[in-house]
């Protein structure tokens, strides 16, 4: 008990804070921030099983999350039979040549030596792939762009429950992380980082703008909810009650009746979205929940322990017989697929999925400052970073705002230099982002929770 | 005729962009193969470093415009320029006073240098967006044009124009001097040899009597002026927005490492080969081969090889291919 005292102390501050804007903004925003937190302590655990376990640096997380939300669109809209009539016969057909070119490229690599021949032949090979499938793809795409472009305009998906997306999503990003890592690892820590950012801008440009399967930046909107939705909740008579009851003492203060209904009517209202949110909370913390036992499991077992001796002495690592190479892609892959979990949960809670809004900054640096503000290596401290971060991500601008305003009381309103302050206050959240990392990076280097390893 | 024609296209329309592109990355790329070669770790905050020099020579900009100050046909910006790398200056060192130099000290890790240089990141951009904001601002003024492409086709009696904008020419004249004087100081200059030395091997540049406190400063200042200059360059030639400055890290970094990173002279040809193959990969060749082919066979497609949409897509995948069959870069870098 006692040598956890940091980790629940840490935690009840965390939820403290989240109850406060409960209290002091509106329980719809804490709970937003609370599933916030949620996806963000989930994408966060994926970055810390490669950073912290295995000293793998992943600057790719913006391309396995936005992989993951493509998986929510696959497997949850309805299949567009037009558009699979007009054109799917010519992407099924590319489908198969790319699978026959990475096979014949795999026949070659296997079968012949290493030489200036081999490299060309396969290069030129990729080449007059790439052109063929320019052929047969372009009629096929076009023909599907061309179907009711305002509303489709794309293959659409399976149309199964979103739920099981999360789990599509991680293979979406698995496969990716396997290709890259395939490719990548070998590279030196900061040349992996600018390599797996690179490929993760390479991610988002091709799903931006293959409108065929994606709708690329004309969006997806109105995706399946695995919660119901508020409208119906609304006019339904259990819920009601229920939020009668919850509010009785309050409702039984007024005593006109039709002052009674109206405001019952806005607790419902205001009920129901809380309600839908409550809905997404519990999915998030199911998830959360089995990846930390999942993930504390395997930093406890022998294989967890393999990796922190390949982290620490990767020569040592390797002398006793590890397989450096396999172990570090294995949980290249593992990581990233977490990541993809996060991705298609967090395209589940907005219900669309908008290419145009993945940006490094917010889904590759933050995750970043994440890990290293909660403590790297330490499952707690990750989801902690998570929470952490990502509130204070949301509350800043009141902050800032807040901090202005009391600096400045004496100045009138109508400065402009406090007016111009005011007006950026959005931005003050990427200076807090900044000095927090620069500050824990120098003063507590392990995190808030640092990386313990108890020796039985 | 059609020949020519064909020419004047390709000129107008890849090779005059990709030139005036590719000296812009160049400047940034040296910048961030300099901080690599002798700090030792890859800046991730080099884009907002230079959206911060152009912050300030674009400030200037206005403060001598409002004075009435101008070069004539000249951007009023080349005399704010100099203001510009002066704070620019200031705040690199400041930033290694007060962040890296703890890092250095205490011989931390590269990684751990580069995870601190995206807090520097973060408090950068956040810097700029509160001082500036994050909108589009032109600062742009005088001649626009040293050729425009009527003149030039009264002038030829071609069907294709020429148009040479004077930020595109004053970007590859700038770049051309700036870039010599470097070479010039780094192979000829005893500083810039010890510079070189310090680079090559630390151990044995400090036991010849280097002093590493003077590489470091000299080393930021050099990398101020850069990136001030290649900064406000692009933002004269384009438009400056802070967002499109963090962007432009990923080629910068694409140019640094295919040349080869921690050599200058192949990071400055890396960003021409980046800002080439990009130009070069997406464009639309229809015209031209209407222009050189007969009527029979002129293509009917726009015949691009990618979509514009993959400018970015083209840089890294060379990056890709570098990191793949050369790690080293074109011209041997530092060997990974």
């Amino acid at each position: 008990m006692r040598k956890n005292l940091n980790v629940i102390a840490a935690y009840s501050i965390m939820m403290v804070l989240i109850i406060l804007v409960g209290i002091f903004q509106s329980w719809n925003i804490a709970l937003s921030i609370f599933n916030m937190c949620l996806i963000s302590a989930v994408m966060t655990m994926g970055a810390n099983i490669q950073w912290g376990y295995a000293g793998l640096i992943n600057f790719g997380i913006m391309g396995y999350t936005a992989l993951g939300g493509l998986a929510a669109v696959i497997i949850s809209v309805d299949p567009v039979q037009e558009a699979w009539s007009a054109g799917g016969l010519n992407i099924l057909i590319c489908l198969w040549l790319i699978i026959a070119i990475v096979l014949i490229i795999r026949f070659i690599i296997k079968n012949f030596q290493k030489s200036k021949v081999r490299t060309y032949s396969i290069a030129a090979l990729i080449i007059s792939g790439i052109i063929l499938l320019r052929f047969t793809a372009e009629p096929g795409i076009e023909a599907i762009e061309d179907i009711n472009p305002a509303k489709t305009g794309f293959l659409g998906g399976f149309g199964l429950p979103i739920i099981f997306s999360w789990i599509v999503g991680a293979f979406f990003a698995g496969g990716l992380a396997f290709v890259v890592g395939k490719v990548a690892l070998g590279l030196r820590a900061d040349y992996l980082a600018i390599a797996t950012l690179l490929i993760s801008e390479i991610v988002i440009a091709i799903i931006k703008h293959e409108d065929w399967l994606t709708r690329g930046v004309k969006n997806v909107i109105g995706l399946k909810r695995p919660a119901p939705y508020e409208v119906d909740l609304q006019s339904t008579d259990w819920f009601i009650t229920l939020v009668e009851k919850f509010n009785s003492g309050k409702l039984e203060l007024i005593s006109n009746l039709s002052d009674r209904q109206t405001t019952l009517n806005q607790l419902v209202i205001e009920g129901s979205s809380v309600f839908v949110k409550l809905c997404y909370s519990g999915l998030f913390l199911i998830v959360v929940i089995i990846l930390l036992i999942l993930t504390q499991k395997a930093l406890y077992s022998p294989w967890g322990r393999m990796m922190r001796a390949i982290r620490d002495n990767e020569e040592a690592a390797n002398a006793m017989g590890k397989n450096v190479f396999k172990q570090h892609l294995l949980i290249f892959i593992l990581g990233s697929a977490i990541v993809g979990i996060a991705g298609a949960m967090l395209v589940t809670q907005d219900g669309l999925f908008t290419p145009g809004s993945y940006r490094p900054m917010r889904y590759t640096f933050l995750i970043w400052v994440m890990v290293i503000v909660g403590g790297s290596g330490n499952n707690f401290g990750a989801i902690l970073g998570g929470f952490a971060v990502w509130f204070l991500w949301i509350e800043s601008a009141p902050i800032a705002l807040f901090l202005i305003n009391f600096f400045t009381v004496g100045i009138p309103s109508t400065n402009l230099l406090k007016a111009h302050l005011i007006e950026s206050v959005p931005y003050f959240r990427f200076l807090m982002m900044g000095l927090g990392l620069l500050l824990i990076m120098r003063y507590r280097p392990k995190g808030i929770l640092p990386e313990k390893i108890e020796i039985k | 005729m059609d020949i020519l024609n064909a020419l004047i296209l390709l000129l107008n329309y890849i090779f005059i962009p990709a030139l005036t592109y590719g000296s812009q990355l160049a400047l940034g790329a040296i910048f961030v193969t300099l901080i690599y070669g002798i700090l030792r770790f890859a800046n991730f905050a080099t884009g907002d470093m230079m959206s911060f020099g152009t912050m300030v020579t674009i400030l200037f900009t206005w403060y001598f415009q409002s004075l009435g100050i101008s070069l004539g046909v000249l951007p009023t910006a080349l005399i704010a320029i100099p203001f510009g790398i002066l704070f620019m200056i200031i705040y690199m060192l400041s930033i290694d006073k007060f962040v890296f130099k703890y890092y250095r000290t205490n011989k931390s890790p590269p990684v751990q240098l580069a995870m601190v240089s995206i807090g520097v990141m973060f408090v950068t951009q956040a810097v700029v967006r509160i001082i500036i904001g994050p909108s589009d601002q032109r600062f742009f003024d005088g001649e626009k044009f040293i050729i425009k492409a009527r003149e030039f086709k009264e002038m030829t009696g071609l069907n294709e124009g020429l148009a040479l904008k004077s930020t595109q020419v004053i970007t590859v004249l700038v770049t051309v001097i700036l870039v010599s004087l470097l070479f010039w100081f780094l192979n000829k200059t005893k500083t810039g040899k010890s510079m070189k030395a310090y680079s090559d091997n630390e151990d044995l540049a400090l036991l010849s009597g280097i002093d590493p406190k003077k590489i470091v400063m000299i080393t930021w200042i050099i990398a101020g002026i850069l990136a001030t200059i290649g900064g406000a360059l692009y933002g004269l030639d384009k438009s400056f927005k802070p967002f499109t400055y963090f962007n432009n890290m990923l080629p910068i970094f694409a140019a640094a490492i295919v040349g080869g990173i921690g050599n200058p002279f192949g990071a400055f040809l890396g960003g021409y080969v980046i800002a080439f193959s990009e130009i070069f990969l997406t464009y639309a060749y229809k015209k031209f081969f209407m222009y050189i082919l007969p009527e029979s066979m002129e293509p009917e497609s726009l015949v691009q090889l990618l979509s514009t949409d993959y400018k970015f897509a083209v840089s890294f995948s060379i990056l890709v291919i570098v990191l793949l069959y050369r790690p080293s870069g074109i011209f041997k870098g530092k060997v990974l």
